[in-house]
C-alpha cells in the first residue's frame, strides 16, 4: 500500500517538475520573442506619437493615447521617399528579371547540353562561389565609374545581375528532371529552348519561386554597392534614403518622422514574408545568408 | 557534338560575360591595383611595383582600430548567436503549441533592412539633451546609471554593435538548427532511452554530434559573416565610422575607396586581400578543428 502512495507522489512529483519546467521553456522562448518584437513595437509607436509629445517625453512612454498619421504626411513630403520607393522598386524587378535570363540559361547550358569544356567551366563556376563581394568590388566601383554609368540604373544593376549559387542551384534542380521527358521532346521535334521554357521551366518553378523570393529580399536591403555608386538624391534606395533622411533629413531630430519613414520601409518585406512565409524560410535554409 | 558545343556556349554567353567582367577581371585586378605604388585614380598612373601599400594599411591607425573592432566582434557575436540560437532551438523542438507563432517572429529580423531597423536601435539606446532613452530609462529601473550607447565610452558602443549583430543573425541560425534538430531520427533517442540515457546525457551524446555537422557549417559561415561586418555598424553610428572609433574592415575598404577620405583604390585593395586572408586562414583553421570533432 505505501509503495502505491509512493509510487503515486514520485509520479506528481514528476509531474509538476515538467509542467515546471515546461513553463520556463515558454519563458524563455517568450522572452526572445520579445526583443525580437519590442523593436518594431517601438518604431510603429513612435511614429504614431505626434512631433510635440514625442520631444516633451523626457521618459519615454509605453503607449500613446492620441496616435497621428501626421508623420507619414511628412515623411513622404518633406523627403522624396516616393521616389526612394519607386526607385527600389525598379531595380529589384529589373535586377531581377535579368538575373532569370542569365542564370536560366547558363543552368540550363551545365544540366541538359554536352559541349566541350563543360567539366572545367564548372569547376571554375563553383571556385567563384568562394569569392567574397569586397574583394571585386573595388574594381567593379572603377569599371562602372570608368564606363560613365555612375548614378543611373544601369551601374546599379549591371553587378549584380548574375549569382553563382543561383545557377548551381538552378542547374542541380533542372538535372533532377528525368532524362525521358527529354528524349521525348526531342522525339517530338521540339527544340532545346522550347523544351527550357516549356517543360523545365513549369516543373522546376518552385525552386525558381525561390530563387526570385531570395533575391528581392537581397536587392530591397541592397546598401554598400548604391551607396558607392550613387550620390544623386534622385537616384537612392530606400537604405541610402534612409541614410540621408538619418544624416540630414527632417532636421535630424524629428524623429517620429523618421520612424514613419522606417515602418513603410520596412512593411513591404514583412509583408512578402506573411505571405511566403513556408517559401522564404525553406529557400533560406537551403541556401540564403544574410549579408 | 560540335554544333551543341556552340550551341551551349552560347547560352552560357550571359552568365560568362558577367562574371567574366565582374568577377573574374576584378578578382585579378585587385592584386594588381594591391602592388601598385601611388596610383592615381584622377590620371590612371602609379610610379613603382611593391608592397608599400600592405605597409601603409598595416601601420594606419585608422586600419588598426577597425582591426581592432572587427576581432572583438567576431569574438563576442559568433560565439554568443551559436549558443543563444542552439538554445531556443532545443526549446522551439521540445514544444508544440505557438510553435509556428515563434517560428514565424524568430525570423522577422531576417526579412527586414538592417539600415532602418538600426535606426530604431539607435533611438532605443541613445541619450540625448531632450530623453533619456528607453534602454537608459530600464538601466535606471535597476538601479543602474545610465550611459550614452551610441556617442558614449567605446565599451558601450561595442555593446550595442554586438547585440545589434546578434538581433541580425540569430533568425538564420535558430531556421538552420531548428531543422537539423527535427532531422535527428526518433530512433535513436527510443533506443538510449530504453538503455537508461536521460535528459543531459541524451542531448551530448546523440542530439550534440547527430547536429555537429550543422553547428560547425553556422560557426563557419558566422565567422566570416561577422569578419564582413559593416552595414550594422552603419546603420548605428552613421557613415563617419572613423570618427565614431567604430569602423569595421570592410568600412575601412568602403573609405578608403569613396566618401570624405575615399579616392585609394591601392590601399583599398590592399586592406581588402588582407581581410580576404584572414577569412581564408580561421576558415581553414575552423575546418580542420571540424574533421576532428564533427561526426558525419
Amino acid at each position: 500500500m505505501s509503495d502505491l502512495a509512493d509510487y503515486k507522489k514520485t509520479e506528481r512529483r514528476d509531474r509538476v517538475k515538467k509542467t515546471a519546467f515546461n513553463a520556463f521553456k515558454y519563458l524563455m522562448l517568450g522572452i526572445w520573442g520579445v526583443i525580437v518584437l519590442f523593436p518594431f513595437y517601438w518604431m510603429v509607436l513612435t511614429s504614431i506619437k505626434s512631433y510635440s509629445a514625442y520631444n516633451s517625453e523626457y521618459i519615454p512612454k509605453f503607449f500613446t493615447l492620441y496616435p497621428t498619421l501626421q508623420n507619414y504626411a511628412e515623411a513622404f513630403s518633406a523627403v522624396p521617399l516616393a521616389r526612394y520607393f519607386l526607385n527600389t522598386l525598379i531595380f529589384t524587378v529589373v535586377t531581377t528579371c535579368l538575373m532569370l535570363v542569365v542564370i536560366t540559361l547558363a543552368a540550363f547550358a551545365f544540366a541538359r547540353l554536352n559541349f566541350r569544356g563543360k567539366r572545367l567551366a564548372f569547376t571554375l563556376l563553383l571556385s567563384l562561389m568562394m569569392i567574397p563581394n569586397e574583394l571585386v568590388i573595388i574594381t567593379n566601383f572603377v569599371t562602372i565609374t570608368d564606363l560613365n554609368l555612375r548614378n543611373t540604373f544601369m551601374g546599379l544593376i549591371l553587378p549584380s545581375v548574375t549569382s553563382v549559387f543561383y545557377i548551381y542551384l538552378l542547374k542541380e534542380n533542372f538535372a533532377q528532371v528525368p532524362d525521358e521527358l527529354y528524349y521525348a521532346a526531342k522525339v517530338d521535334g521540339t527544340s532545346d529552348f522550347k523544351y527550357l521554357t516549356r517543360v523545365l521551366i513549369p516543373i522546376c518553378s518552385p525552386t525558381l519561386v525561390t530563387i526570385i523570393i531570395l533575391k528581392v529580399i537581397e536587392c530591397w536591403n541592397s546598401y554598400v554597392w548604391p551607396r558607392l555608386i550613387t550620390d544623386d538624391e534622385n537616384l537612392f534606395l530606400v537604405s541610402n534614403g534612409i541614410q540621408a533622411i538619418r544624416e540630414n533629413g527632417f532636421g535630424r531630430e524629428n524623429i517620429p518622422a523618421m520612424m514613419a519613414a522606417v515602418v513603410v520601409i520596412s512593411v513591404p518585406l514583412i509583408a512578402l514574408f506573411l505571405v511566403f512565409r513556408k517559401k522564404i524560410m525553406e529557400g533560406v535554409s537551403r541556401g540564403g545568408l544574410k549579408g | 557534338m560540335e554544333k551543341q558545343s556552340k550551341k551551349a556556349w552560347l547560352y552560357l554567353l550571359p552568365a560568362a560575360a558577367f562574371l567574366g567582367l565582374f568577377m573574374v577581371y576584378p578578382l585579378i585586378d585587385v592584386f594588381v591595383y594591391s602592388f601598385e605604388e601611388g596610383y592615381n585614380s584622377a590620371s590612371q598612373t602609379f610610379f613603382g611595383v611593391g608592397g608599400y601599400n600592405y605597409a601603409y594599411v598595416l601601420r594606419d591607425p585608422y586600419f588598426l582600430q577597425a582591426l581592432k573592432n572587427t576581432f572583438l566582434l567576431v569574438i563576442i557575436t559568433v560565439p554568443l548567436s551559436t549558443g543563444l540560437a542552439l538554445i531556443i532551438s532545443l526549446g522551439l523542438s521540445s514544444i508544440k503549441a505557438l510553435k509556428n507563432l515563434f517560428q514565424t517572429i524568430y525570423f522577422l529580423p531576417y526579412v527586414t533592412n538592417t539600415l532602418a531597423v538600426g535606426l530604431v536601435f539607435m533611438i532605443l539606446f541613445k541619450k540625448t539633451p531632450y530623453t533619456e532613452g528607453l534602454i537608459n530609462l530600464m538601466i535606471t529601473w535597476f538601479g543602474g546609471k545610465g550611459v550614452d550607447f551610441i556617442d558614449g565610452p567605446y565599451w558601450a558602443k561595442l555593446f550595442v554593435l554586438s547585440f545589434y549583430t546578434i538581433w541580425i543573425v540569430m533568425p538564420f541560425k535558430i531556421l538552420i538548427l531548428t531543422s537539423a534538430l527535427a532531422s535527428v531520427d526518433e530512433t535513436y533517442y527510443n533506443a538510449a532511452r530504453m538503455d537508461g540515457a536521460t535528459g543531459l546525457r541524451l542531448f551530448t551524446r546523440i542530439t550534440l554530434p547527430m547536429i555537429s555537422p550543422m553547428i560547425f557549417y553556422l560557426v563557419i559561415t558566422g565567422f566570416i559573416g561577422a569578419f564582413k561586418a559593416y552595414s550594422d555598424a552603419v546603420a548605428l553610428f552613421g557613415t563617419d565610422l572613423n570618427a565614431a572609433e567604430m569602423n569595421t574592415i570592410v568600412g575601412y575598404i568602403y573609405d578608403m575607396l569613396y566618401g570624405n577620405s575615399g579616392g585609394y583604390p591601392s590601399y583599398a585593395s590592399a586592406a581588402a586581400i588582407i581581410l580576404f586572408t584572414i577569412v581564408l586562414t580561421i576558415t581553414c583553421i575552423n575546418l580542420m578543428i571540424s574533421k576532428k570533432h564533427v561526426h558525419y
